[in-house]
């Protein structure tokens, strides 16, 4: 635990310096900049050293608070959480050493909300009785929120802020109820009575507490149709704190998901998994085809992540289904998919949003509509960003294609179930997972082919220079991982049976070769299907070079259909790449658009022509604004309370005192 | 290496060097069904003997990019080749990539080529990138539910236990389910290698071509190896039909006798659905665009139904 402690010590400093240093903005960035990496390091190394021990350390204050013990431990899968956190902490924070420049005129709170986001994100993983949990869980939201509304100047950032808060503590608010009904049960906040307690609670009570579970976590995670906020909430914020909030803040929604489920509940009935497995589909598809159609390349992202923690939940909705059937080994390996997901995609997504926080930083935009042409300007950030969208399709031999290639192992290991409906369950979401990976891949064309292929389609973009140095040092390390963790699934997968082996008491995720991904099924190898295709690569070039000689290629342009130059204006824009799924998928955008074209009714050549297109929010439309409009319904009735005058609340005061008086008198009251 | 493993590695080898031979038979067999002559069937060697020596232009307003997409392409096309079982009930790289993998590896070659169509910034490129973007990816859950039903046939994902499952049914092979997924997998291959009546491989008019729209600005030796590519992508696509959902065939083991009939069975299937799909290339027309996610919902209910037959079949309700 020492150097977990060391680690906080160097964060404190670093909230510390960036509080006093505030009046000199580059040294409170670089202060809190560096000391968050430092502390993040430590506590990266110190987590993945306690992943593979097997001894659980812990550590207990209890003169701080009257009523309850902070009490921290170290368990296996708390362990990977917060190395997820620290590692990502630490690319972030090497990033924000020249990124953060572009908020220099608040570095000091920027700073001073960064070191506390992280360590509290860190520590609610190691959290190990309620009371610890919610104190850092709060932490966190609070930390984060303020880092949101950080350009409070904006309306569009303090409308996300507010949306965050009001959904964040409507979720602490179920969580807190759930952790009161496990405390009903066992008397005590201890996470290690909970876990003795919960097998045995009714079966009422043991749904109760897993839709609480599902609905409170799930809204931190950003499952669909809780993940309003998301969208709204990570783009706003820096691009540094943008990919820890994506990258491993709606991680921790997915742990705390796990521990109550897996840890405090154990195995419950087929319908838990199943429900989970069509809420994760249902996040999947719907993030990925609203990502298809965002313009905006942070939000785009931001979409993305509610796909991939879709992704991330029908892996261990399979894990659910499987221990809830007994079927001990085949649970493990849908969590072992789950839990290589989560890691992936901590590592691509942050990579994606550190390259897009620079893109837009250089730039000066984050709409794919004014990008273009970067590839010539910052030819390392598109070779990076690149490397991400390629993980992020899934495609091998990257980290993304790993694990959804063993969800797809658990999903058709279904099919070996008993009984028709979890068989065809299986199958549904298996193709709602292949269409979500054809669309994912579309989306990331569109993301890099528009913003960074091509000619620039702004003066911000055509100016746009080389992201500096520590931001491409933290790209090019998380550009490595993404490649290292695909190419070694054995490897991996070793390393998370002991998080897999806390859940469900069994770390039997299939051992083989360091480079060989197996289940049940079958295997891949990533290492060597990169091999082969490089190799095939090879022969082709040396093909060409013998048939045809050495010849370099001769430039020329573009032809554009016999104008006399390309320009910017007819490439194809991101609004057009993405029309055929908005034709296609009209039933859920229902598109509208109106063109007006502005000169008198006859002439052939209007001077200009109004374009505008949206599409429907269909799920806030459904879902979202009945029951406000009800909420506001009520509190316009409640305001006639409230009228203003003094005299009508001193008769307010009168009433309850003459009712309490006759509760009393009547001996209803003491 | 053992006998088996060099056939296994010469299988791959043969698939790469003939699949334009196969490309030839069809254009050929087209052209015998519409009543004119034809090119010779080796036709596709001397076009890309053609582009091969040819010099290569490249756009200005391109990037490295639009260099890498020809070996991305033919790199990953030819490693999914050697996942693919064909007169030998095995694969060169057996453990190292399986049915699912093998879906993923060709969406590699795909996804370069959508950014190489976007690079040279004509809008021509831009559209192709976009429609095929829209295309593969509703043809995805289909094509990967159509593998999911071989692959409970045989209880396993390896391709090449896949496909000595199949040769070991016999009459067996016949059931409801594979004849559905089979199906659907060929309304699959004809979406996925640009054939009609999804894309037309013979046109260049603006508006409706997918595939040769993404290439356009390809040059010279790119080209050639795109066109390779592609070539050998409907190669591999009707191998697997071959293999993995028409019985008998794959030889499986490596004696000489067994290795000809499996070669001779292999090619007399590939014939057979090169007849196939000739003929629908010529009793259909090109379908409108935002029809094409219909033909491929088409192809997922037929997957989805071979899927819930084998369900039905082999495991009981």
């Amino acid at each position: 635990m020492e150097p977990i402690l060391g680690a906080m010590a160097a964060l404190a400093l670093g909230a510390l310096a960036s509080l006093l240093l505030r009046g000199s903005p580059r040294l409170a960035r670089l202060y809190s900049c560096g000391l968050a990496g430092a502390g993040c390091a430590l506590l990266a190394a110190a987590c993945a050293a306690a992943l593979g021990g097997a001894q659980a350390a812990g550590l207990t204050w209890s003169g701080w608070f009257p009523f309850a013990a902070l009490e921290l431990r170290l368990t296996p899968l708390g362990a990977l959480f917060s190395a997820l956190v620290g590692a990502c902490g630490l690319a972030a924070s090497v990033h924000g050493l020249s990124y953060a420049e572009e908020y220099d005129h608040r570095a000091g709170w920027l700073g001073f909300c960064y070191c506390c986001f992280l360590p509290a994100m860190a520590l609610v993983p190691l959290a190990a009785n309620a009371f610890t949990f919610l104190f850092f869980w709060e932490a966190m939201t609070l930390a984060s929120f303020f880092i949101v509304v950080l350009e409070h100047e904006n309306p569009r950032n303090r409308q996300a802020g507010w949306l965050y808060l009001v959904m964040s503590q409507g979720a602490t608010v179920l969580i807190l109820l759930l952790f009161l009904r496990l405390h009903g049960a066992c008397g005590s906040w201890s996470f290690a009575d909970f876990r003795a307690a919960g097998p045995g609670l009714p079966s009422r009570t043991r749904d109760l507490i897993f839709l609480l579970a599902l609905v409170g976590f799930g809204t931190k995670a950003g499952l669909a149709p809780l993940h309003l906020w998301l969208p709204q909430a990570h783009p706003a914020a820096p691009g540094h704190v943008s990919a820890c909030m994506s990258g491993v803040m709606v991680k921790t929604g997915l742990y705390g998901f796990l521990l109550v489920v897996f840890g405090f509940l154990g195995p419950g009935p087929w319908w838990w998994g199943a429900l989970v497995l069509a809420v994760g589909a249902a996040s999947a598809l719907l993030g990925v085809l609203y990502a298809v159609l965002e313009p905006d390349i942070k939000r785009l992202l931001a979409y993305s992540t509610v796909e991939n923690v879709g992704i991330i939940f029908m892996a261990a909705a399979m894990g659910l289904i499987f221990s809830s059937f007994g079927r001990e080994a085949a649970a493990a390996a849908a969590l072992g998919a789950a839990l290589y997901h989560a890691v992936n995609h901590a590592a691509f997504k942050s990579l994606l949003f550190l390259a897009a926080g620079s893109v837009a930083k250089s730039s000066g935009t984050r709409d794919l509509e004014r990008l273009g042409g970067l590839i010539k300007a910052m030819p390392r950030t598109a070779l990076f960003f690149l490397a991400g969208c390629l993980a992020l399709s899934a495609l091998p031999p990257f980290n993304g294609f790993v694990s959804e290639w063993l969800t797809f192992q658990s999903l058709l290991s279904g099919f070996g179930l008993p009984g028709t409906p979890p068989r065809i369950l299986c199958l549904l979401a298996a193709g709602a997972l292949a269409l979500t990976g054809g669309v994912a891949a579309a989306t990331a064309v569109k993301a890099f082919g528009t913003g960074f292929l091509a000619l620039p389609r702004s003066s911000g973009a055509a100016a746009a220079r080389e992201a500096g140095r520590p931001e491409l040092l933290a790209l090019a390390v998380l550009a490595a991982a993404c490649l290292a963790l695909g190419l070694v699934p054995g490897k991996v997968l070793g390393v998370l049976s002991g998080p897999v082996a806390g859940l469900v008491g069994f770390g039997g995720v299939p051992a083989g070769a360091a480079s060989v991904a197996t289940s049940g099924l079958g295997g891949c190898s990533p290492a060597i299907l990169l091999a082969a295709a490089a190799a095939a690569a090879a022969a082709a070039w040396a093909l060409g070079r013998r048939l045809g000689g050495p010849g370099s290629a001769r430039r020329a342009p573009t032809w554009a259909c016999g104008m006399p130059g390309l320009t910017p204006r007819m490439e194809y824009s991101a609004a057009a790449f993405s029309k055929p799924f908005r034709r296609v998928f009209g039933f859920l955008y229902q598109p509208r658009r109106e063109i007006r074209p502005s000169a008198p009714a006859g002439e052939y050549f209007p001077a200009s022509i109004a374009y505008s297109a949206g599409i429907r929010q269909l799920i806030l439309e459904t879902l979202y604004h009945p029951p406000a409009r009800v909420l506001m319904r009520f509190s316009h009735a409640a305001r006639r309370l409230q009228a203003g005058s003094i005299n009508l609340y001193l008769g307010y005061l009168l009433v309850a005192l003459g009712v309490l008086l006759a509760l009393f008198l009547s001996g209803r009251l003491g | 290496m053992t006998r088996a493993g060099a056939a296994a590695f010469g299988q791959s080898l043969a698939l790469i060097a003939l699949a334009p031979l196969l490309a030839g038979l069809i254009k050929r067999l087209k052209a015998t069904l519409q009543n004119r002559r034809g090119p010779d069937l080796i036709q596709p060697y001397r076009d890309l003997w053609k582009a091969m020596r040819k010099e290569t232009v490249v756009s200005e307003t391109a990037s490295w990019v639009t260099l890498a997409v020809p070996y991305v392409v033919f790199g990953g096309t030819a490693a999914a080749a050697f996942l693919v079982p064909a007169a030998l009930a095995d694969t060169p790289l057996g453990p190292a990539g399986d049915a699912i993998a093998l879906v993923y590896l060709l969406a590699v070659p795909r996804f370069f080529l959508a950014l190489g169509g976007l690079d040279a910034g004509s809008a021509f490129g831009g559209m192709g990138s976009s429609r095929e973007m829209m295309i593969s990816s509703s043809a995805e859950p289909a094509l990967m539910l159509a593998l999911f039903a071989a692959a409970l046939e045989a209880g396993t994902t390896n391709l090449g236990a896949m496909a000595r499952r199949m040769a070991e049914l016999g009459w067996a092979g016949f059931n409801p389910g594979l004849a559905l997924a089979a199906a659907a997998l060929f309304l699959v291959a004809l979406a996925e290698c640009g054939r009609l009546p999804v894309d037309n491989p013979a046109t260049h008019l603006e508006l409706t071509m997918v595939h040769e729209a993404m290439i356009l600005e390809q040059s010279g030796r790119g080209l050639g190896l795109i066109e390779w590519a592609g070539m050998l992508k409907l190669a591999i696509f009707l191998t697997l039909l071959a293999d993995l959902f028409l019985p008998w065939g794959a030889a499986l083991g490596a004696d000489w006798t067994q290795l000809g009939l499996g070669a001779a069975l292999c090619v007399l299937k590939l014939c057979a659905l090169a007849v196939a799909v000739a003929l629908v290339e010529t009793a259909t027309a090109k379908l409108r665009l935002f029809r094409v996610p219909d033909f491929l919902g088409t192809a997922f209910v037929l997957a989805l139904l071979a899927l819930l037959s084998q369900g039905v079949v082999r495991i009981g309700l």
